[in-house]
């Protein structure tokens, strides 16, 4: 395919693409597991990395390589639904308040402004302290879709309020374009990049998230994720009494991810950014 | 007449990387000018003929992609000729202004529009002329803007409170300030409409008048020219085709080019029907082989396809590059 | 035969400015003119003067604050949908690279006028269409197939701009400075045609320029528009040739010409857009160079003076 050969001459896309394939290996991997990752006991506890066990056991007795497996599949379930779910009303909210301007932009940019003004931090602990048992992977990634809109929801109505001044608008309308048409041919492909790269960064920023509320203990702490890992980890002291493989496991993979995404993200951005393909046009 | 700038056998190209690809934008090719003293000079030429580029090689403004490959740029400094090119960047810093100054095009929207007029003056003023107190600075801006017919209320507004017209107006009072010897102007009337225009081509004029410098003028509007320059060149694809007095271009235009220019523009009085010329302007990537206009010339030669045309000069200070008017190939005008 | 387009006191006031200070801005004030089948009308002006507004309302795309406009004798707000205006009222406009959309083919908005307006009825049929649109400007499908508008240069872009607005066949075309951002060399091509299709398709133009040269050269009646009011209209050779108003005298004596004995010597004022808006009375009596005391107090009145229509104290009995 001639877009992912010129994608992987940027050497960003190459790592994190490289780095993504890895890690979904790892969650394929996860639907192969020989353990079922809610029991304990089911190994030895405690033993380092070993031919059999390749990432060691924990403390409550669960091999931790197929543990990491559960965890990435988990937290990416989460980030996901979070990101899309999140994209789907920020396009809706920046849209139609870009476009259609007047009353309703005020309306929804007055709620937009009313979420971004809300300490975040501590309605998350608040409703998930109360919400606890019903935190779900699902739930979680919705909780995290809700909170994450608002900004992005502002940054794509500004680039709609600048595509409307510009003369093709008016084109547009003169071939007889209805708003609904005007937007999805005229605007979608100009708002790409800034609707890709949003997504990427909610994703980020909803693993973080995960994670955070993890580690104050407010999930479902036995459903595995990268979080929770961390959490058990923690709890059971694993740094101070030597178990490295077991913490450092986490940690690793949230930083491969991270960087993964980031890689990803900033390449594939720069690729469909309206100059870029434009420059691409003329270069052929 | 004495040169103040003299460019010689210069070619500056653009060098783009697109995927792997490399092309080359021969914006400037081979150009060889003598831009005189205490003159409005202009420079003609469509978009995209390279006249941008000339600017800002005569600036020494060269950045990358912009690339000199050859030739010289030469200042005449302290009755000397120094190449403004091999300068270094301090060096070409300290001219800036002092020396020559530039004023880009769509310079309106050169000004930082949170910073009052007066803090945009003072900034430039302290960074050129240390050690003076701001009130001494202030002063200096105020008088002259007023020597300039400017109103010195302008000191105290922002940008966006002032008239296209009128900040245009106040980016070549700037410009002008350090009293330079030579002011390159870069379509300084494009965005604006006639009677603005007239305020600010009424304003180099007595400038120049003022200073007795040259200004360099670039634009397209040959009704620009006509009225204000006394010595023009016309561009055309990085060349230059058509070197005279501005007098002698309207009235004995020789190359083709220039003569389908004039002959084009409509007059006011005058229904006759006007015809464009045919095609359209070159690729700098791609030009075409020997004269870059033959694609379009109707007085097309087989040698025009080959080779390309040297300016060559015709005894009145009139240089043409045409085969037809050359002497080695023996034909009447 | 009715006229095609009427405006009675079209009127467009802007508010700007916060909750606590407000400035109405009026930018368009009180216009009447008319415009015949098969004519070129031109709205001419320096920038600011109302021009553009005027002509987003004609199109649709501004709402007039008072006034009417008429055309064929119906009320043009009384419309029910824009489609339908789109069939009869077109427009073109400066920057042809702006015109179409940079990711898009420039085809595509040729084949979504024919479908949208439902114009013909097969796939060749539009093929058809869209050649015989081509051809009249000067180009041809294969020079435009498949091309992005990186791809064209500024003269085939705003040809292929043309091509498209004339694909519903309409009845009135307003073209908006289109030419000012192609090259000198390929300027004359493009007006002419404007000329071609008004004589050809019986289609009325309204061409809105500062250019009063190419504006001579085309059109058979101009208005000339300063901040907002129509000062003096009627045929192109008599309001350029001798005008009237002292504004226009201004305008056509700053035009350069393309001709070193002819130079501009005499100096002008010059003075900031504002202050003129919020003027009482004549908003050029600030710089008119024959003013009078009821200038200043007195808006003038549209007078009738050799054929022309002038709004100037200097005429009125």
């Amino acid at each position: 395919m001639g877009i992912l050969k010129d994608l992987f001459k940027d050497y960003r896309f190459a790592v994190g693409f490289i780095l993504l394939c890895l890690l979904f290996f790892l969650v394929i991997a996860s639907f192969f597991s020989p353990y079922d990752l809610i029991k304990w006991l089911q190994v030895p506890r405690d033993k380092a990395p070993s031919r059999s066990h390749l990432l060691g056991t924990n403390s409550k007795g669960q091999d931790v390589f197929w543990e990491a497996t559960f965890a990435i599949r988990n937290s990416l379930i989460i980030a996901l639904i979070s990101g899309f779910i999140s994209r789907i009303i920020a396009i809706l909210v920046g849209f139609v308040a870009g476009y259609k301007g007047g009353i309703t932009d005020r309306i929804l940019m007055g709620i937009s402004d009313g979420l971004l003004v809300i300490p975040l931090f501590l309605v998350l602990v608040l409703v998930a302290m109360l919400l606890r048992e019903a935190l779900t992977l699902v739930n979680t990634g919705l909780l995290l879709a809700f909170f994450g809109w608002a900004w992005d929801a502002r940054t794509i109505r500004s680039q709609v309020l600048s595509l409307r001044e510009r003369e093709f608008t008016q084109t547009s309308l003169l071939s007889g374009n209805g708003t609904l048409s005007l937007v999805i041919k005229e605007y979608f492909p100009l708002t790409i990049p800034l609707i890709f790269s949003t997504l990427i960064n909610n994703i980020a920023w909803a693993i973080g998230m995960e994670i955070v509320l993890a580690i104050l203990g407010l999930v479902r702490l036995d459903i595995p994720t990268l979080g929770t890992t961390l959490q058990w980890a923690i709890t059971y002291q694993s740094m101070l009494l030597g178990h490295w493989w077991w913490i450092l496991t986490p940690v690793v993979l949230t930083i491969v991810l991270l960087v993964a995404l980031y890689g990803f993200s900033v390449s594939v951005s720069e690729y469909l950014d309206p100059r870029m393909r434009i420059q691409r046009i003329g270069a052929k | 007449m004495n040169a103040i700038i003299k460019v010689e056998q210069l070619q500056a190209f653009y060098i783009l990387e697109i995927l792997g690809k490399r092309k080359t934008v021969k914006a400037v090719n081979e150009v060889n000018l003598d831009i005189p003293e205490n003159e409005i000079y202009g420079i003609a030429g469509e978009s995209g003929c390279g006249k941008t580029t000339l600017l800002k090689a005569l600036f020494a403004f060269i950045e990358p992609p912009l690339q000199i490959c050859t030739g010289k740029v030469n200042y005449s400094l302290n009755g000397k000729f120094v190449n403004a090119l091999s300068l270094n960047g301090k060096e070409r810093r300290e001219l800036r202004w002092t020396y020559i100054s530039y004023i880009p095009q769509g310079s309106m929207s050169v000004f930082n529009p949170v910073k009052k007029m007066k803090v945009i003056y003072l900034d430039f003023l302290e960074s050129h002329l240390q050690g003076k107190a701001n009130r001494e600075l202030l002063t200096l801006a105020r008088q002259h803007l007023e020597e300039l017919g400017l109103s010195p209320q302008i000191l105290n507004a922002y940008p966006h409170q002032l008239s296209g017209g009128m900040r245009q107006r106040v980016a070549i009072a700037l410009s002008t300030l350090l009293k330079p010897r030579i002011i390159l102007a870069d379509e300084p009337t494009t965005a604006l409409d006639v009677v603005a225009q007239r305020a600010v081509l009424q304003l180099m004029r007595d400038i120049q008048h003022e200073l007795k410098n040259t200004i360099v003028l670039v634009t397209h509007d040959m009704g620009i020219h006509a009225n204000i320059t006394t010595r023009m060149a016309i561009m055309y694809a990085g060349r230059i085709v058509e070197e005279a007095s501005t007098q002698d271009i309207f009235s004995r235009p020789l190359h083709p080019y220039t003569q389908y220019l004039i002959q084009s523009l409509p007059r006011i009085g005058d229904k006759t029907t006007r015809s464009s010329v045919p095609g359209s302007p070159p690729s700098l990537i791609d030009p075409p082989p020997g004269c870059p206009f033959h694609p379009r010339c109707v007085q097309v030669l087989d040698l025009c396809t080959r080779e390309m045309p040297q300016l060559q000069d015709d005894e009145t200070n009139h240089k043409v590059a045409c085969w037809l008017r050359s002497d080695q190939n023996v034909r009447h005008p | 035969m009715s006229v095609t387009l009427k405006a009675q006191n079209l009127t467009k006031v802007f508010s700007l400015g916060g909750l606590f200070s407000r400035t109405k801005i009026i930018a368009v004030d009180r216009v009447s003119f008319v415009v015949q089948p098969a004519e070129i009308f031109t709205l001419a002006g320096e920038s600011g003067c109302g021009k553009t507004t005027t002509a987003r309302m004609i199109l649709g795309f501004e709402f007039p604050t008072s006034g009417e406009l008429l055309y064929h004798d119906e009320n043009i707000q009384e419309l029910k949908e824009k489609k339908e205006w789109f069939k009869k009222v077109q427009a073109v406009f400066q920057n042809p690279f702006e015109t179409f959309n940079p990711l898009r083919k420039v085809e595509s908005y040729f084949c979504e006028t024919i479908w949208n307006f439902h114009l013909v009825k097969t796939q060749k049929e539009a093929h058809d269409l869209i050649e015989e649109k081509l051809q009249a400007v000067g180009l041809s499908f294969s020079e435009i197939a498949g091309k992005y508008p990186g791809e064209l240069s500024g003269g085939q872009l705003q040809r292929s701009s043309i091509a498209r607005s004339l694909l519903t066949n309409p009845s009135l075309l307003i073209a908006d400075e289109p030419v000012s951002m192609v090259d000198a060399s390929l300027r004359m091509s493009i007006v002419n045609l404007f000329r071609e299709m008004s004589d050809s398709l019986g289609l009325s133009v309204i061409y809105i320029t500062h250019d009063l040269a190419t504006a001579y050269y085309i059109s058979d009646r101009i208005a000339i528009m300063f901040r907002g009011n129509m000062v003096e209209t009627g045929p192109v050779e008599a309001v350029l040739d001798k005008p009237k108003h002292p504004y226009t005298k201004l305008l056509i004596d700053s035009i350069p010409q393309p001709d070193p004995l002819k130079q501009q010597i005499t100096p002008i004022k010059f003075l900031e857009e504002r202050e003129e808006y919020l003027r009482k009375g004549c908003k050029f009596s600030g710089r008119c160079p024959e003013v009078m005391d009821i200038c200043k107090q007195k808006v003038p009145e549209d007078v009738s003076v050799d054929g022309e229509v002038v709004k100037c104290h200097l005429y009125q009995r």
